[in-house]
């Protein structure tokens, strides 16, 4: 009796492993091991990416004797502390663009959880019939290295020193800086209601920014508030403007009878540097037939920026600001090292858009 | 708490007395500097408990009923309005006197804005806060004198009377960026205040372009506003080039008075500039040779 109910525990142990094993996706998995198809190969190859099985994933390569292991693992798990370092590959889908008898070609859309929010990654994969099995032939990493060199920086940087608080109440302090809107445009969406539109920093020292909005019912009471959270160039040199947008989800444009913008400004110690070209900006079409505004991004500095985030505003043919997008560079921005971004808009969005502006919010370790 | 307690049991005490029945009196004068002692003449006889209680100080002694009793000048420093209650043996009685504040002896001094474009009209706020050593607003009309004073200008003087308490003034800025210096003053106190007149908007923005190779250096000519001042360093300049490989956009910030930038471009291409809300020239530049 007592030998019964060890075994008894013993197999009712061994049917709830097998159970999570299933469940767990393990039959999948197994499925996917086995690589009798290019579709299963890059399964595979980004199941073990997933599971940050590197080993593995480097021996599911065709060609990994011509790319270094950690090379290949920087280029997917990210380097120099870019968002990339702080993201997780959450899932992915794969499907074939091409397949012949030895070599295919498939695409992989990526789906990475990051530090800001789910960004996609789409890639064509080569994979190649290996004996009995397929393999992905991984894109050689152009990881970008920056020679040793010294590059001088004498760019401004601006430190405040505020009134103390042993000071008289009559004693002069530094005044907050002055910023304008200088336009606001709310654009209805099917599924929310989109204030757009473009902030100036008109002082002479640098402002931290927020804007936000509060509409108004027909009694003209307020109905929701949100800010602009990261759809703003937060810190504004002098003279210098950000687009902004802020999202109200579910609300129509017919429910409000208006809306009361707040643009509240900060001084706060800044530094002009690093100054970062976007060049090669043009609108085109993305892999997945999206409209997309596509370009590069130079850091012209001697510090690396660990996250970049690109903002782009849209324009119609009579300048006013139709869309606001926005995307983070998910690599480092090293000195002199360009680097590629690109943002989505709505395809009806694209075909008024007459002209655009792209800026650039960087974080850099150790700087705001 | 307790103390809060006894002020109000006091304060009820002597608005009771000040309509009741008078078995002694005081006589304080009307009206009392802060800061300086003085006597009550009293009527009545035998011993009494004197009290005085003002806006922020409270005193209590015995007296003899019949003599003047002496107020130290420490128990009236703060303006206001004082009551004075003696209690003898057949009752209380109470008078009221004010302290008014003492000769000026302090500014405080508030300038608004810390920073003003040039050229602004009536963009500089000055108001002076006429206080005496105890910290009592002096409501009493005093003159102050405002000075503003900036380098290569000449000086704006102007006096100005205080309703109660406060003058101000409101003031243009110059032409001339740089910091100008604010005085109030009365007699020998004077507060001194820094407004920095600083450049307005960019004017006439010029830029030239000279190719290098594959890239284009992209300059400014010095930056100033429409009144001649330089534009200060950190002001960002935004250019674009548009070129056969689309749109290049940098934004520089101006060093030395002007803003320069490097830009990749291949084949002609056109640039242009601009520095917040104002815009600049058009240059065009031909391929590489």
């Amino acid at each position: 009796m007592r030998y019964l109910l060890a075994l008894l525990i013993f197999a009712v142990t061994l049917l709830f492993v097998a159970v999570g094993w299933v469940t767990s996706g393990g039959l999948a998995r197994a499925e996917i091991r086995s690589a009798s198809t290019p579709t299963e190969a890059v399964q595979a190859l980004l199941a073990d990416v997933q599971s940050h099985n590197w080993d593995r994933a480097y021996a599911r390569l065709a060609n990994n004797k011509d790319i270094d292991r950690s090379a290949f693992e920087r280029d997917l798990s990210g380097s120099y502390r870019s968002l990339r370092t702080y993201s997780s590959l959450e899932g992915f889908d794969v499907w074939p663009i091409h397949a012949a008898s030895e070599q295919a070609v498939v695409r992989a859309n990526l789906h990475w959880s990051t530090a800001v929010g789910p960004i996609d990654d789409v890639r064509d994969l080569k994979v190649e019939h290996q004996g009995s099995s397929w393999k992905v032939d991984w894109p050689s990493p152009n990881l970008p290295k920056v020679p040793p060199q010294v590059i001088p920086v004498n760019y401004l940087r601006w430190d405040v020193i505020n009134r103390g608080p042993e000071d008289d109440w009559g004693e002069q302090n530094v005044d907050t800086p002055q910023v304008r809107i200088i336009s606001m445009n709310p654009v209805e969406r099917p599924d929310r209601l989109i204030i757009l539109g473009e902030i100036v920093n008109e002082d002479t020292v640098p402002a931290y920014v927020n804007v936000n909005a509060t509409l108004l019912d027909q009694h003209n009471a307020p109905m929701s508030q949100e800010g602009s959270f990261d759809k703003i160039s937060h810190t504004l040199l002098p003279k210098q403007v950000s687009p902004y947008r802020i999202d109200f989800p579910g609300i129509k444009l017919k429910q409000i009878k208006s809306v009361r913008m707040d643009a509240k400004a900060m001084l706060v110690p800044a530094s002009a540097d690093p100054v970062i070209e976007v060049s090669g900006q043009r609108m085109n079409t993305d892999a997945l037939g999206k409209k997309v505004l596509s370009g590069e991004l130079l850091n012209e500095s001697g510090q690396p920026v660990n996250i970049a985030q690109t903002l782009a505003v849209f324009y119609d043919s009579n300048g006013r600001v139709i869309w606001v997008s926005d995307g983070y560079i998910d690599q480092a921005l090293l000195p002199q090292t360009p680097v590629h971004f690109a943002v989505d808009l709505p395809d009806d969005v694209a075909a008024k858009v007459q002209n655009y502006h792209v800026t650039v919010n960087h974080y850099s370790s150790g700087n705001s | 708490m307790r103390h809060t307690f006894v002020f109000f049991i006091l304060l009820l005490l002597s608005e009771l007395s000040l309509t009741g029945a008078r078995a002694a009196d005081l006589h304080p004068p009307k009206q009392v500097t802060a800061g300086n002692g003085f006597s009550i003449a009293t009527t009545g006889n035998g011993d009494a408990t004197f009290y005085l209680v003002g806006p922020s100080d409270r005193a209590k002694q015995t007296v003899r009923l019949g003599n003047a009793i002496e107020v130290a000048a420490d128990d009236v420093r703060t303006a206001g309005r004082y009551i004075a209650t003696v209690c003898g043996s057949d009752g209380c009685a109470s008078s009221a006197f004010y302290v008014v504040a003492a000769a000026p002896a302090q500014l405080s001094f508030l300038v608004h804005p810390s920073r003003v474009p040039v050229s602004a009209k009536d963009a500089i706020s000055a108001v002076a806060f006429v206080f005496d050593k105890f910290h009592n607003l002096v409501l009493q009309p005093v003159k102050v004198d405002f000075n503003v004073a900036v380098k290569d200008a000449p000086a704006i003087s102007r006096s100005l009377p205080t309703n109660n308490g406060v003058a101000w003034i409101r003031l243009n800025a110059t032409r001339k960026g740089g910091p100008a210096q604010v005085v109030a003053s009365i007699g020998s106190i004077s507060e001194h205040r820094v407004v920095q007149q600083v450049a307005s908007d960019a004017c006439n923005l010029r830029i030239k372009a000279t190719r290098k190779g594959n890239s284009v250096a992209v300059e400014t000519e010095t930056v100033r506003d429409c009144s001649g001042n330089p534009v200060p360093d950190g002001t960002v300049v935004t250019f674009t080039a548009t070129d056969a490989k689309g749109k290049t956009t940098v934004d520089a910030p101006i060093k030395r008075g002007t803003a320069r930038v490097q830009m990749r471009l291949t084949g002609g291409a056109t640039i242009s500039v601009a520095s917040g809300v104002a815009m600049g020239n058009e240059v065009r530049i031909g391929g590489t040779p």
